[in-house]
């Protein structure tokens, strides 16, 4: 292969571009100043000390991912059942259907909370936590019905006729045969639902009441007043989790089969 | 009662044209039977029919003397082996094969010798641990067809088992298949579209045309004597010329050449057809001779063992083949004679 040196200092640059940033935001964390500063004076852990010790965050941290897991489930509870009857059968409006669970994806975020809040809040009074649940779910749901649905369309029907005709009923063959060859699709579309559910500020702003903040406002609340390196420490948290994440993934499935 | 039949059976998709036509067949018990036939015949449709994969809009279809019409494709207990193989992806080839006996609730030792013996029966023993991928095609269909077999079914379903294999392999296989097939006495049902792998493997053969059976019979009929010209076709009759019959139990051509058969065929029967390796070639014209027509060669094909002529009489034009101890240039005039034993009036 002829090494191109032009495209080497490009994709340098890129990734540069993409990781610097997050290496300032490390660094801070770790600052002895009052406010995000870089480069820093001296080191210390204060900070994440600071972040765990910090009730807002704590409780806004394990609401968003109670939130975002249980939304997630329910999404994959509905969603699956969903994608393989759209894959499989001959659903009427099945192209338009299919477009209309790829809308939240494309209509602004902004769009999709105002409209929630007025039906959820204003309409149907939801208590809040169920209101939020509810909310995470309907982001959760296109992307459960999206990626499971072309993992299933990638699937040899053939496979599940033969389960058939080995004495198989539907149902039975749905949870032998279909279900162990989409666990990827399933992993995947759990793995972008969660963290598009994790990291939604305007549906969270808008159902969010009295009591009940999620991660992200208690954050941008936290940045209004306070412009200190707790902040990058809790990103720095946050990053680190991704991070476990992937590699569980990567070891249990491989990347490669998620995109 | 033959032990397999399918009685006026049609099937249509949104009530358009039928796909089958009031089809009939008859399977008697052990044979193996295929359906042969161009895309779009039916032939798989009939399958899917025999399998449950498809209701029939009208007809029935009975086994054994049990009317299967309306029983789901899971009661059936029929072995179907599919084109593309569909293995199980997630199942290693032993765990593939007992698929299908472990939800019969069979005793564990039962399950085990009767997997063993299959695997040992179609050659995978050492490949018991695999997966399907790291297979080779040959070994995938043999998994496949293993797979149909232990559950000791009634009917085994073949769906072109062999058209995604490459020649020597699906030469073999269809040996294969057709040994383990008699070693079992299983009544089998085979869908092809090739006529040397449908004809080698078959006790008896269903031409089908358009949703509808043409012709029904051993190959060895069907080779020789097929009944419309749609079957001929197929099987590599190329010449097929208008004949009138004549009072005399003889046929007149168009330009009035007398043709004699050794055989009768029915009145409605008015077209005579040929193989090209059944005609013989002379040198000249022959004015005056029964079952023997004149013309020019308008092109020569090299066929390997043999030249291929096409020649233009006043019949229409006809395809003769020749073996190479004579060879006529394009332009040369020559008598072609079609033997009386050899004449198929479809």
């Amino acid at each position: 292969m002829r090494k191109n040196v032009g495209l080497k200092v490009f994709t340098g640059l890129v990734f540069a571009f993409l990781l610097v940033p997050l290496l300032i935001i490390i660094v801070t964390s770790f600052g002895t100043n009052s406010t995000i500063q870089f480069p820093i004076k001296g080191f210390t852990l204060d900070w994440y000390g600071k972040v765990f010790s910090n009730e807002a965050f704590m409780d806004s941290f394990f609401l968003s991912l109670k939130v975002a897991f249980i939304a997630t489930l329910l999404a994959l509870i509905i969603g699956v059942p969903a994608a393989y009857s759209l894959a499989r059968h001959k659903v009427f409006g099945r192209n338009w259907i299919k477009s209309f669970f790829l809308s939240p994806t494309i209509v602004p975020g902004l769009v999709v909370g105002y409209a929630m809040y007025q039906f959820i809040v204003i309409k149907f009074q939801f208590p809040i936590i169920q209101g939020l649940l509810l909310g995470h779910f309907l982001i959760c749901l296109p992307y459960v019905i999206r990626v499971v649905g072309s993992t299933i369309e990638q699937l040899d029907f053939s496979i599940e006729e033969v389960s058939w005709t080995l004495g198989c009923t539907k149902l039975q063959t749905f949870i032998k045969v279909v279900l162990p060859n989409i666990t990827s699709g399933i992993f995947a579309s759990f793995m972008l639902a969660f963290i598009n559910s994790f990291n939604n500020i305007p549906v969270s702003q808008f159902l969010s009441g009295p009591g009940v903040t999620m991660l992200p406002t208690s954050l941008m609340n936290y940045i209004e007043y306070n412009y200190d390196p707790s902040v990058s420490a809790l990103s720095v948290v946050l990053m680190l989790g991704t991070i476990v994440l992937m590699f569980i993934i990567e070891k249990t499935l491989g990347l490669a089969s998620i995109s | 009662m033959s032990y397999v039949e399918l009685k006026d059976i049609r099937v249509s998709y949104d009530n358009k044209a039928d796909i089958l036509k009031d089809l009939n067949l008859s399977i008697e018990k052990g044979e193996l039977v295929s359906l042969l036939g161009p895309s779009g015949c039916g032939k798989t449709t009939t399958l899917r029919v025999i399998a449950g994969l498809i209701e029939p809009n009208d007809g029935e279809f009975v086994v054994d003397n049990k009317n299967l019409t309306k029983v789901p494709v899971h009661k059936r207990e029929f072995g179907m082996v599919f084109q593309s193989y569909a293995l199980f992806p997630h199942l290693t080839i032993k765990e593939n094969v007992a698929f299908g006996l472990k939800l019969r609730k069979e005793k564990k030792q039962t399950i085990e010798k009767k997997v063993n013996d299959i695997l040992a029966i179609t050659g995978l023993e050492e490949l018991s641990n695999r997966y399907p991928k790291q297979l080779s095609g040959g070994q995938r269909q043999r998994v496949a067809l293993a797979r149909a077999l232990v559950i000791e079914p009634k009917l085994l379903l073949l769906d072109e088992p062999l058209s995604n294999l490459d020649a020597k392999l699906r030469l073999q296989m269809r040996i294969e298949i057709k040994r383990i097939q008699s070693q079992l006495g299983i009544t089998s049902v085979f869908v092809t579209h090739d006529q040397e792998e449908c004809f080698s493997i078959s006790d008896k053969v269903a031409v089908m045309n358009k949703g509808v059976i043409e012709q029904f019979d051993t190959p060895e009929e069907i080779y020789k004597n097929p009944k419309t010209e749609f079957v001929a076709r197929f099987i590599g009759f190329e010449n097929f010329f208008k004949l009138a019959p004549t009072e005399d139990w003889k046929y007149k051509a168009v330009d009035g050449t007398v043709f004699e058969s050794t055989r009768q065929w029915g009145p409605a029967k008015r077209t005579g057809t040929i193989r090209p390796d059944d005609i013989e070639i002379s040198e000249g014209t022959e004015p005056n001779a029964n079952n023997a027509v004149s013309g020019k060669v308008k092109v020569r094909t090299f066929l390997g063992k043999s030249y291929q002529y096409e020649v233009e009489t006043p019949i229409g034009t006809l395809l003769a083949n020749k073996a190479d101890d004579v060879i006529y240039q394009v332009g040369d005039i020559v008598t072609l004679s079609i033997p009386a034993h050899k004449l198929i009036i479809v």
